[in-house]
């Protein structure tokens, strides 16, 4: 059953927002800072909510912290799981290698090789192996931090290790560290997502209420929104368009939205004192202070979007059933 | 000894392919009797781990010496522990040119990877 607006009881799980864009550089970050700050300011005269807990999701080049600029205090390290075979026990039967769908194991007669930075660490190859050759190894490939941000925000962060290929654990393992279990009805997770369409977007994504899709109205970022707004039809996830630097490029992302039913939730215009305001570390409600309503606002319309749509995943916050593709 | 050579075309005088995970062809060519046979890179798609993909499959086409361009760290790891030697291009041009080079000698042999290595394509995210 959905969670929707009027029915989310004493204890509900939070409302989970993932900004995303497919494209780079359309103002994610920018979008997703703003959202949680004019969250933990709440509503005039009413008595302050409990603030939005933020994650940036893009473990391989994460910025959200220059704007919000947390106190990270509390760090763990990103560890997949990686085979290792004993030589002495292996009979070279292969069984490790025809199993493994990211390539990582490869047998060459007796010689098992394991490619460390190929593996998913899904344990298949221990699981099938019949000589219980394959034990597994911690390895680090990042680390995770968490700390209190501006207005009070509890702020968290992945940082995947250079030369890393492997972001989806990291994001994964984020989530799992710093996303509130239910609690009291209410709460709301932002999470930044990384550009792209690929695995570490939809491992973001994945088990999110809601996919708020930053774009600009040029024909990149309509090339790109189209491949993001397919991305949240696969996750079967409710999704809405916030169209930045707007007054540029064409009308070929209004068409679009108009024709696949996104509904645009925000538009903010191109204009040279944002630009210098971004430039300088500041959010787009530090610089101008009236978009913080707006934004709350526009929580106020994804909550009924998301209540009046059916959700592939249960609001226990399980994850859906469909799995991201196989690609890192 | 099974010689085989990176090329863009099933073909013994096509352009060499100067990749070898993500080469298009592998040209396999008997050394001491010239005759030759095209196969298809079937990693040259692969979303992850071409390199070691297409190693393998060359170790199971018993090849004892490979002519590329580049070999990245996985290729490396599997042609070497299968024992199959590697050499790049130099000048040549086609397969023909190539084996006829490493038999004078002069193609340079590979003793480490070549290359730090290509992950997917990843660059392009």
């Amino acid at each position: 059953m959905a969670a929707a607006a009027g029915s989310r009881g004493a204890v509900a799980p939070p409302l989970r927002i993932a900004v995303a864009s497919g494209k780079g550089g359309t103002g994610k970050t920018t979008v997703a800072s703003s959202l949680a700050l004019s969250l933990a300011q709440g509503e005039p005269g009413l008595p302050p909510p409990p603030p939005p807990y933020f994650l940036d999701c893009d473990v391989e080049g994460p910025n959200a912290h220059l704007f919000l600029k947390p106190d990270l205090r509390r760090r763990r390290d990103v560890l997949t799981s990686i085979p290792h075979v004993d030589a002495a026990k292996c009979s070279g039967c292969g069984k490790c290698a025809e199993v493994c769908q990211y390539h990582a194991i490869a047998v060459l007669g007796k010689k098992t090789l394991v490619f460390s930075q190929l593996c998913h660490g899904c344990g298949s190859c221990t699981l099938v192996c019949p000589e219980g050759a394959i034990t597994e190894e911690p390895r680090v490939t990042g680390v995770l931090e968490a700390g209190r941000a501006a207005g009070g925000i509890p702020f968290a962060r992945g940082v995947l290790d250079v030369g890393e290929p492997m972001a989806t654990p990291a994001i994964r393992q984020l989530k799992k560290w710093a996303i509130p279990a239910p609690g009291p009805a209410g709460a709301v997770v932002i999470l930044d997502a990384p550009p792209g369409t690929s695995c570490p977007v939809v491992e973001a994504a994945r088990g999110c209420d809601y996919l708020l899709l930053v774009t600009e109205p040029t024909p990149f970022g309509l090339h790109d929104l189209r491949l993001a707004a397919e991305v949240a039809a696969e996750l079967g996830m409710p999704a809405g368009v916030i169209i930045n630097r707007d007054g540029i490029g064409d009308a070929g992302v209004d068409a679009f939205c108009a024709q696949a039913g996104l509904p645009v939730l925000m538009r903010i215009p191109f204009e040279r004192t944002i630009a210098e305001g971004v430039a300088q570390g500041q959010t787009l409600v530090e610089i101008h202070p009236e978009y913080a309503p707006r934004f709350r606002a526009l929580v106020a319309t994804v909550l009924e979007q998301v209540g009046s749509q059916p959700m592939t995943s249960s609001p226990s916050g399980a994850e859906p059933v469909r799995r991201g593709r196989a690609r890192p | 000894m099974k010689l085989i050579v990176t090329a863009t075309a099933p073909d013994i005088d096509a352009a060499v392919d100067p990749r070898f995970g993500r080469g298009a062809y592998f040209i396999e060519i008997d050394t001491e009797t010239g005759q030759w046979h095209a196969h298809e890179n079937q990693a040259v798609n692969a979303s992850g781990g071409a390199g070691s993909q297409a190693a393998q499959a060359v170790v199971r086409q018993g090849a004892g010496a490979v002519v590329s361009g580049d070999f990245g760290p996985n290729a490396h790891l599997v042609l070497a522990a299968a024992d199959v030697r590697m050499y790049l291009l130099g000048t040549s041009k086609t397969p023909r040119e190539a084996a006829a080079a490493l038999a004078a000698g002069s193609l340079p042999e590979v003793s480490g990877p070549t290359s730090p290595g290509h992950h997917g394509g990843r660059g392009g995210q």
